[in-house]
């Protein structure tokens, strides 16, 4: 009987590594492990055997049976797998072909200079104000130590707007966005610490690098004890964040009639990298903004005393920063709403 | 402003190499854009005397010139008439770089065998030397240049070509940069003494001066130098000009430029034979009087302008140009001399009335010290002295109304570091202060400092602190963050609001655009299919520069639509586009009104095409479905009701419709663009706008909102398809389905009018959710809801079942 059950296993095991699809396993399995098998006959027919036999023949039908089960259990695995791998074999696709087009929208590169350089000054503890295009003279020139006749005016070309005038002079479309910090003294109490992005206007021929409609991004800071370190230290960070840690920053005198001591930050020249080159005009360097320290006399004006705060201010032309960033040589590019263009930002 | 090194050292030691001083004017605030070295290189040139002319043995017009170079002696072949014996030549050796006479290009000079003469060299043309065209004959120098000296170094300078800020007048001359550089490299200015012979009668004598308006023109100086003669300036000082940028007259004019150019001080030359009366009166213009300045025009002067009468009419306009009637000439011998100082500002208004710029205007107008006049008058006295062989009156006449004691100002060290947030000591900010000139009195922890008689900049504290940190470097100035607290900061919902419009918007596939807020009043007009100018009126720039940039935009449409029908151009597939923006609204007697809007447009394809196919042309329901979205981003439930805006198809436009406390409030409008709109905009197909005004939203999204729980319990779906007369609305079907609370949910999914349902009707199908937060709801109850439903539906708008 022994010997039976290890042909029976011999042969079930040779049969089954013949196997290759799910209908002959199937057909295995009634075959070996079905109720009509002969393993099952072998098992059924035990009462008939002495103690002795019974223990022995049963022990070695069993093991036979669950070492046949395993292997069928392994093959159908294995089976499953082959037919899988066939299966998506079949359903490949080419790779190359396009991905469904989405509508894809970007937003301006001005909006995304603006929001980002007000996000760097927010984290830094300012805060985004606003204030109108049309203003009065008074916070475009006079409230920062700017009066009439003064030079300065000369190098701000103004339009002015057929409104009447008022107790604040006439109307014009603001020049700087330096006019919103005059607001800011006037309309806020220290401690202060504002970022002022504003349309501005110049009265001036348009080129590649100037335009008569472009924008500003102001700041003040007014608290006791602020610093020029402190000025320094900030716009320096802004460099940092914006421009990336490898960008070298210098801090000169400059003049700007509503801040004393004055001063600009220029930034290494990328495509020379500070030996000189046509783009800096051999210098090296290219400015990015005005700064200084208020002027005593624009904070008087806006009814904060000088001797109890100190305050900085500085401004720059937005468009100027993503134009070094990119790369970008013509300053239209912008505002000609090219999609081509938009499409790249 | 043009600063020849060599001029500079004159006054004061460049201890520093050229590149270094330069950067280091640089970060002092003088900014020095270019370091242009005159003369050019010229390398194997050299000065060389001629000791001998022999005529050339095969040719006539050839002669052999044997040149002295101080050590050694050369023999060359020249064709130049000029050649004369004992003259001083530049001598070019074999492998200098010369400009071609007959090309005009750079040629290495060669050893050269002319008719048969070896030639080791030439005798350079200012042409060959690139000094001018001028290629007549050879450049004869100055005797005093030293034999075998390089070319270079006799003539040759580093000219710094520096940008002079507004409130540094004094930086406009040589002697001022001469302080600034002695401030950089440690070195003391020297200026010397000025000194000439006086003879005859007393200036008093000779002439009167009086001011007038003395608030105008706080001083004014004069001499009077007589027997001059009229003629070329010295080659010295010719050079120096010509350095500058200027170009040499005569020794009159020239000499006035150079004292200008050297302390910054404008003069004026009179002819005083013209000057009748003998005299000089300061006083403002009559109204309307005309006058004939220099330049041949004649002007119209008004009473606020300056003038310099003398006895009997106006002979100069103060501080910007002087009169024909009074100008030196060649036959002028006798000069009197201006040196005055005028109101800063009333010079910049008279120049800038009359379109009149000078030199001496411009320089006037940044406010020149007053204290710059003597030093101005008496150099210029003694070079015209000396140059133009004259005689000098005695004395000078300094009338000076206008003196004011200087004003000393105390610079406390603790402000000194309070602003800079470095510290110095009272003894360094003492040492900075006398390396630029300024007096100083130490007082404790004070300084008292007075300003140098050229400075016009220094007039408070902080003026004065600025000088300490440009001494010592701004480089030097610690880099901090604030140390203090941050400062609460307001809430700005419209920034934030703006923000989160782009972000959707992008997020939906718009492009942002960004356009001028400037437009003409014709596209402004032609927003509207009647093409009527809008009410009120937009805002006429006093001074436009272009007529498409003439008014104050009243909408956004107009440059938006311009903006897509320039894409229209070149982009096949669809445009979609939105830009938030402000426009501008007249108020009475204040500022106009500048409320945001946001604006966007679509047209052509919804989507792009590709290999999987092409979207159709957009239409009212994809502007719909992008503002429907848009608000859901910024939560804010909407609805839509019949609108009649002019720049939209008549009968494809909606109002988009906020409920505010129990109010409705017209957010914006959206619709296809009205055919005649489109058409004078000249866009294609179908274009389809959104209008929404911020200012009307911003409360909206100031509203708190609260969170609505997902209900446990399973829901019921059930579609009903509903037959309705043609003029039934989707909304009304809604209208009566939402009334039902147990109806979470509608969906219309289908709708129809065709051949399948009778004329004059169409069909709506709709999927109905029905759900309950406290319950399983059983097909019972959804029945019996279902059925109240319908009945509703029939009654209120015959609608049947299909």
């Amino acid at each position: 009987m022994l010997k039976e059950i290890e042909k029976i296993k011999a042969e079930a095991q040779e049969q089954l590594a013949g196997i290759n699809n799910p209908k002959d396993l199937e057909a295995w399995r009634v075959h070996y492990l079905g109720k009509k098998s002969p393993l099952t006959q072998i098992l059924r027919g035990l009462a008939s055997l002495s103690i002795e036999e019974r223990k022995a023949v049963g022990a070695a039908a069993n093991k036979v049976k669950g070492l046949l089960e395993t292997s069928a259990t392994e093959k159908n695995q294995a089976l499953h797998e082959v037919q899988l791998k066939s299966a998506t074999q079949k359903e490949s696709i080419d790779i190359s072909l396009p991905g469904r087009p989405l509508s894809l929208g970007h937003q301006h590169p001005i909006t995304q200079a603006i929001e980002e350089i007000c996000d760097i000054f927010v984290s830094l503890g300012f805060q985004v104000k606003e204030g109108p295009d049309a203003e009065w003279d008074y916070y475009n020139f006079e409230a920062l130590n700017i009066p009439a006749e003064h030079p300065s005016r000369d190098d701000m070309s103004s339009y002015w707007i057929d409104t009447p005038p008022g107790e604040k002079g006439k109307q014009l479309l603001r020049t700087h966005g330096t006019a919103v910090s005059a607001r800011i003294v006037e309309n806020m109490k220290p401690p202060i610490r504002t970022i002022e992005p504003s349309r501005v206007y110049r009265y001036e021929a348009v080129n590649a690098t100037h335009l008569n409609i472009y924008h500003n991004m102001d700041g003040i800071a007014v608290d006791k004890n602020i610093t020029m370190g402190d000025l320094k230290g900030v716009l320096f960070e802004f460099v940092r964040r914006y421009f990336g840690k490898e960008r070298r920053a210098r801090f000169r005198t400059d003049f700007f009639p509503f801040v004393e001591p004055g001063g600009e930050v220029a930034i290494e020249c990328a495509i020379c990298k500070g030996s000189g080159c046509r783009f800096c005009k051999g210098s090296g360097w290219l400015e990015i903004l005005g700064c200084g320290m208020t002027h005593p006399e624009v904070l008087r004006r806006g009814g904060i005393d000088p001797e109890e705060y100190t305050s900085f201010a500085f401004g720059m032309g937005l468009e100027r920063m993503p134009m070094l960033r990119y790369g970008i040589e013509d300053m239209r590019l912008f505002y000609n709403n090219d999609l081509r263009f938009l499409r790249q930002f | 402003m043009k600063v020849p090194i060599k001029w500079l050292k004159d006054y004061v030691n460049v201890t520093l190499p050229i590149p270094e001083l330069a950067k280091r004017l640089t970060l002092a605030g003088f900014e020095v854009s270019e370091i242009i070295n005159t003369g050019g290189s010229w390398e194997n040139v050299f000065v060389a005397e001629i000791t001998e002319i022999n005529p050339h043995p095969n040719a006539d017009r050839l002669r052999l010139a044997t040149i002295n170079l101080g050590k050694e002696q050369e023999t060359v072949v020249c064709g130049a008439p000029n050649l004369t014996i004992g003259d001083k030549i530049a001598f070019a050796r074999v492998g200098a770089k010369l400009t071609d006479a007959a090309t005009g290009k750079a040629e290495t000079l060669k050893p050269a065998k002319i008719r048969g003469v070896e030639s080791k060299g030439m005798i350079c043309s200012e042409q060959e030397l690139g000094i001018s065209d001028n290629h007549e004959g050879i450049l004869v120098l100055p005797k005093e240049a030293s034999l075998g000296t390089a070319l270079a170094d006799f003539m040759g300078d580093t000219v710094l070509n520096i940008d002079i800020t507004a409130n540094r007048p004094d930086g406009l001359s040589v002697m001022g940069i001469a302080h600034e550089v002695g401030a950089i490299c440690g070195e003391k200015v020297t200026v010397s003494e000025i000194t000439y012979a006086e003879a005859g009668e007393p200036l008093e004598k000779q002439i009167t001066i009086e001011i007038i308006d003395s608030e105008l023109c706080p001083r004014y100086c004069a001499s009077l130098i007589t027997n001059v003669k009229i003629k070329e300036s010295p080659a010295w000082l010719q050079e120096r000009l010509l350095a500058c940028g200027q170009r040499p007259i005569n020794n009159i004019v020239d000499i006035s430029n150079y004292v200008m150019l050297e302390y910054g001080q404008p003069l004026h030359t009179f002819d005083y034979e013209k000057l009748r009366g003998k005299k000089i009166i300061v006083k403002r213009a009559k109204e309307g009087e005309k006058f004939v300045t220099l330049d041949e025009n004649e002007r119209e002067l008004s009473g606020d302008m300056l003038t310099i009468a003398d006895g009997e009419r106006t002979v100069a306009l103060a501080g910007v140009m002087g009169g024909i009637n009074s100008d030196v000439t060649e036959s002028t011998t006798s000069i009197l001399l201006e040196a005055a100082s005028f109101k800063a500002t009333n010079i910049h208004y008279t120049s800038h009335k009359l379109g009149l710029l000078s030199e001496a205007s411009s320089r006037f107008e940044r406010g020149i010290s007053a204290g710059l006049t003597i030093a101005g008058l008496k150099h210029a006295t003694q070079l015209i002295a000396e140059l133009g062989e004259g005689t000098v009156a005695k004395g000078i006449i300094d009338v000076y109304p206008g003196k004011k004691e200087p004003k000393p100002v105390t610079v406390r060290a603790e402000r000194v570091k309070r602003l800079l947030g470095i510290e110095y000591s009272v003894d360094e900010i003492a040492k900075a202060f006398q390396m630029l000139g300024i007096e100083c009195k130490k007082e404790g922890e004070k300084i008292i400092a007075t300003s140098p008689y050229w400075r016009s900049d220094l007039k408070i504290e902080e003026d004065y602190i600025e000088e300490v940190a440009r001494v010592y470097g701004y480089d030097k100035i610690p880099t901090t963050l604030i140390a203090n607290e941050v400062p609460r900061p307001d809430a700005n919902p419209s920034w934030e609001l703006k923000k989160k419009i782009r972000r959707s918007l992008t997020g939906f596939g718009f492009q942002e655009a960004m356009t001028y807020t400037l437009a003409s009043l014709k596209n402004l007009s032609n927003i509207t299919a009647t093409g009527k100018e809008p009410e009120p009126t937009p805002i006429h720039i006093t001074n436009p520069m272009t007529a498409d940039q003439e008014y104050l935009r009243t909408s956004l449409r107009s440059n938006l639509l311009e903006t897509l029908a320039a894409n229209q151009r070149h982009e096949e597939g669809g445009i979609k586009l939105f830009e938030i923006g402000k426009v501008f609204l007249t108020r009475p007697n204040d500022l106009p009104e500048e409320p945001e809007m946001l604006c966007g447009l679509m047209s052509g394809s919804r989507i792009d095409r590709s290999w999987l196919g092409e979207g159709k042309e957009v239409d009212f329901y994809d502007v719909k479905g992008a503002v429907e979205g848009l608000f859901e981003k910024l939560g804010i439930p909407v609805s839509f009701e019949a609108s009649s805006d002019e720049g939209l198809h008549p009968t494809r436009q909606a109002g988009v419709v906020a409920q505010g406390q129990g109010k409705k409030v017209k957010l914006g409008v959206i619709g296809e663009v009205h055919p005649k709109v489109a058409e004078a905009f000249e866009v294609t197909g179908t274009v389809c706008l959104f209008e929404v005004s911020l200012k009307a939203l911003l409360p909206y999204t100031t509203e708190v909102k609260m969170y609505k729980a997902i209900s446990r319990f399973p829901s019921v779906v059930r579609d009903i398809a509903l037959v309705v007369d043609l003029d039934v609305s989707n909304q009304q079907v809604l209208d009566i389905i939402k009334s039902f609370r147990q109806i979470s949910e509608v969906l219309l999914f289908d709708v129809y009018s065709g051949k399948q349902v009778a004329e004059g009707k169409k069909s709506l199908a709709y999927r109905l959710v029905y759900q309950s937060a406290e319950q399983t709801l059983t097909d019972e109850a959804v029945n019996k809801v279902q059925e109240q439903v319908l009945k509703k539906l029939t009654q209120e708008l015959g609608a049947t079942l299909r």
